[in-house]
């Protein structure tokens, strides 16, 4: 038995991105184990080891976790990325919350229809400068404090950079107006063990590409 | 200044009523301000009340709090509905999650195509006593008790109580292969507060009715 946790997905991000994430953020070794085919997925189910016949799934701690935000809970808990008490928790679970509700929009975006792209990603790109983002340049603004919640490194900020730099990849200059998010990713990039996950051979994955979508169009059946 | 929860959404279930769900179960009363017309949210996003310009919004504890899931949270930690440790946590949230995501399916139902809503009856059927209700189920019979996690009542009874009955509202014979679901719902429907909830003359909301479909859109669109 490793001990360390074993992820069960695609290799492509999705849902798992961010597990990745919060885990090398914490400076947790984990392996993976990629499903590339529907047979693989089936076999997954057959075994009764994914609770709501779903991926992702992550053995940790003895458990088959599964649910994205119960997996994700259950990490910055244990490795104290939840703020010190409830109410830091309370913070931290409002500015994920938007940064998931963000990060969706841009995850199903190759899922579009090819006509309805551009529209969604005007839209995109509307709410995150105009809904979202000006929220965390404010929230930093506010307590000029480096990190988002109770001026310490927590699950909110590692979510932040992933949202971040997602949204750079759908318009590099996404963060032009938001001088305290610019100097908050480069503050938060040179964190050590995110630095380590930005580098080249990590096992952040790739954005999304055709043959991706189609790869998970037939394992999922979408 | 009451002390009082005070709850920010339409008069109608949504995204709020696990949340109404949650504090009655918890014994903690609370007031409700309804948004009735566009103007009612605009008002809402223009007074900065609302983090992300929407809601539920939940003023508790001298915090605004805005989405739901960050809400059940709070309120279940607060209340002591959410297990004594982090394992107990780990269960109840994965357990709640895929309530919520059964929820969903059965909240968007009102909303659909003509042309779909038969489709997707079907959907909310077959997950929910093929991939839903089984895990539930076994999980009572594997381990005998009366409450899905550490014997003690969680905030998981009360989500997945909330979802049985609303998927009873779809189909009415929903349960009839699960036994010790059945036997789960009359137990914790008969928890005094939660009995109480369920009473005529709460703070329960009614399913949706097709006619209040284009007044929701009104606001929300």
């Amino acid at each position: 038995m490793a001990g360390k946790p074993k992820l069960h997905y695609t290799n492509g991000r999705g849902k798992m991105e961010s597990i990745r994430w919060l885990l090398a953020a914490a400076g947790v070794e984990f392996e993976e184990e990629f499903i590339e085919t529907k047979e693989d997925l089936e076999k997954l189910r057959n075994d009764g080891s994914l609770l709501f016949q779903q991926v992702p799934m992550v053995e940790i701690d003895g458990m088959k976790m599964v649910q994205t935000r119960a997996i994700l809970s259950y990490i910055a808990a244990k490795y104290n990325l939840y703020g010190k008490d409830l109410k830091e928790r309370a913070w931290i679970d409002m500015y994920v919350e938007g940064t998931t509700d963000l990060m969706g929009m841009i995850m199903y975006l190759p899922f579009q229809p090819a006509d309805t792209k551009e529209k969604n990603l005007a839209l995109i790109i509307e709410r995150v400068t105009t809904r979202y983002f000006p929220v965390y340049e404010k929230a930093l603004k506010d307590h000029g404090h480096d990190y988002l919640v109770g001026n310490k490194l927590s699950w909110a900020d590692i979510h932040l950079l992933e949202a971040i730099l997602m949204a750079e990849e759908c318009k590099p200059d996404i963060l032009s107006a938001f001088p305290l998010l610019q100097a908050f990713k480069g503050r938060t990039s040179n964190i050590p063990t995110i630095k380590k996950f930005l580098q080249p051979g990590s096992q952040r994955k790739p954005p999304a590409d055709e043959k991706f979508v189609a790869i998970v169009r037939k394992i999922f059946n979408i | 200044m009451s002390g009082k929860p005070k709850l920010y959404y339409f008069n109608g279930r949504g995204r709020m009523e696990s949340i109404r769900w949650l504090l009655a179960a918890a014994g903690v009363e609370f007031e409700e301000c309804f948004l009735e017309t566009k103007d009612d949210l605009t008002k809402l996003r223009k007074d900065g009340s609302l983090l992300f310009q929407q809601v539920p919004m939940v003023e508790i504890d001298g915090m605004k709090m805005v989405q739901s899931r960050a809400i059940g949270n709070y309120i279940a930690m607060k209340y002591n509905l959410y297990g004594k440790d982090l394992k107990e946590r780990a269960l109840i949230d994965m357990y709640v999650e895929a309530v919520i995501d059964l929820n969903e399916l059965l909240m968007t139902h009102p909303f659909q195509p003509a042309d779909k809503k038969e489709q997707h009856f079907a959907t909310i059927v077959d997950k929910a006593t093929n991939r839903y209700f089984p895990v539930y189920e076994k999980v009572l019979k594997d381990h005998g008790q009366d409450f899905l996690v550490g014997n003690q009542f969680s905030r998981a009874d009360v989500q997945l109580l909330e979802t049985l009955l609303m998927a009873e509202e779809c189909k009415p014979d929903i349960l009839a292969k699960f036994p010790l679901l059945q036997s789960f719902k009359a137990r914790i429907s008969n928890i005094p507060t939660v009995k109480k909830f369920l009473q005529p003359g709460s703070q329960r909301k009614p399913p949706l009715q097709e006619k209040d479909v284009p007044k929701l859109m009104k606001i929300f669109h």
